[in-house]
């Protein structure tokens, strides 16, 4: 697989599977507001997947549209992180993912806007906007939640210590990334990593949150090797291709 | 049944307009109301400012006072600048 392919690819396929995600909530939510905020940015995501898909698209040969690769694809072929496509859960574990890949995104495109990939530059320069807004929303939650009621902070603090184990992998460079970061299209993950825990860190410590020892990293999203969740969420999100192949409206 | 605070909202569409009431929503404090606001009321691009104001905090006319209030400048329509021949030029 060609690796410029593949490192947008990955991009493009956290985008969709997280937004498929949070759109779960949609019409679920704790509260009307929450409810509408929720599905506003799960929009972002999959707005923000389509450009990545279809950009992803034009750089191998198969001439793959957005849809082609978002609907009929099977597991093994998609490479998001393991992080996003783990089950909503309840409120505190949304909004503890949410936060945690938000302010992972926040420096991924802040930095991409100036990728040496023109359309990746122009994708991050909208995404950024957005992005800046969602670690705002979510970051304020992690606070309020966090500092907030005995309940609402054991439940952010279960939250934390259950998804920990999956954030490594959102800086485990590997051959992809190397290519990206040495050809200019992305960012270095390590120095990336960096500026993620010091947000991160200053933020969980201010919502009185205790940060999880080092515990063994969790990854395989990458390498096409999922949780057992992602046949469920693909089963759910591809049923209408895969039933009326070819179906429009 | 959300135990949140009520806050009014209002939205100015655009520069040079004033901000207009639009709605109300629930949120635990002013920047989670703005949040909450700019998410419910100017996802179709329907604004470029927002103000939350607490309901609580806002003093209204109460319908009882209505009689004492309003009604008694329903008679001194002289109050409206009604009684002057104005010059065609001025097209108001």
């Amino acid at each position: 697989m060609n690796k410029h392919f593949q490192y947008v690819l990955r991009m493009g396929d956290n985008a969709l599977i997280l937004g498929q995600r949070m759109s779960e909530w949609c019409g679920h939510s704790p509260f009307l507001e929450e409810d509408i905020a929720m599905a506003n940015c799960a929009l972002d995501h999959v707005g923000r997947a389509r450009m990545l898909l279809t950009h992803a698209g034009t750089l191998e040969d198969k001439r793959r549209t957005e849809d082609d690769l978002a609907f009929l694809r099977d597991e093994r072929e998609f490479f998001n992180f393991l992080i996003c496509e783990l089950p909503i859960g309840d409120y505190a574990f949304t909004l503890m993912r949410q936060y945690l890949v938000d302010a992972y995104h926040f420096h991924l495109y802040s930095r991409l806007q100036t990728s040496s990939d023109g359309v990746l530059a122009a994708i991050a320069a909208k995404a950024i906007k957005e992005t800046t807004y969602h670690v705002r929303r979510s970051g304020d939650w992690i606070i309020k939640l966090g500092d907030g009621s005995d309940e609402s902070h054991r439940r952010m603090q279960d939250a934390l210590d259950e998804v920990w184990g999956y954030t490594g992998e959102l800086f485990a460079a590997d051959e992809v990334d190397d290519f990206a970061s040495s050809k200019g299209i992305g960012p270095d993950p390590h120095a990336l990593r960096l500026d993620w825990e010091r947000d991160v860190f200053d933020k969980l410590r201010a919502a009185t949150l205790r940060i999880p020892e080092e515990i063994w990293p969790i990854s395989g999203g990458r390498q096409g090797v999922h949780t057992e969740a992602m046949g469920a969420l693909l089963a759910e999100m591809q049923f209408l291709q895969r039933s009326y192949p070819g179906l429009n409206w | 049944m959300n135990l949140l605070p009520l806050w009014e909202v209002f939205v100015r569409t655009r520069r040079g307009l004033d901000h207009k009431h639009i709605g109300s929503l629930h949120a635990a404090d002013g920047a989670q109301a703005l949040q909450a606001a700019r998410d419910t009321y100017t996802r179709r691009q329907e604004g470029v400012s927002i103000w939350v104001v607490e309901a609580s905090k806002i003093h209204a006319s109460q319908f009882e006072d209505n009689a004492s209030f309003f009604e008694p400048a329903e008679d001194k329509v002289y109050r409206h600048p009604t009684f002057y021949d104005v010059p065609d030029e001025l097209n108001l």
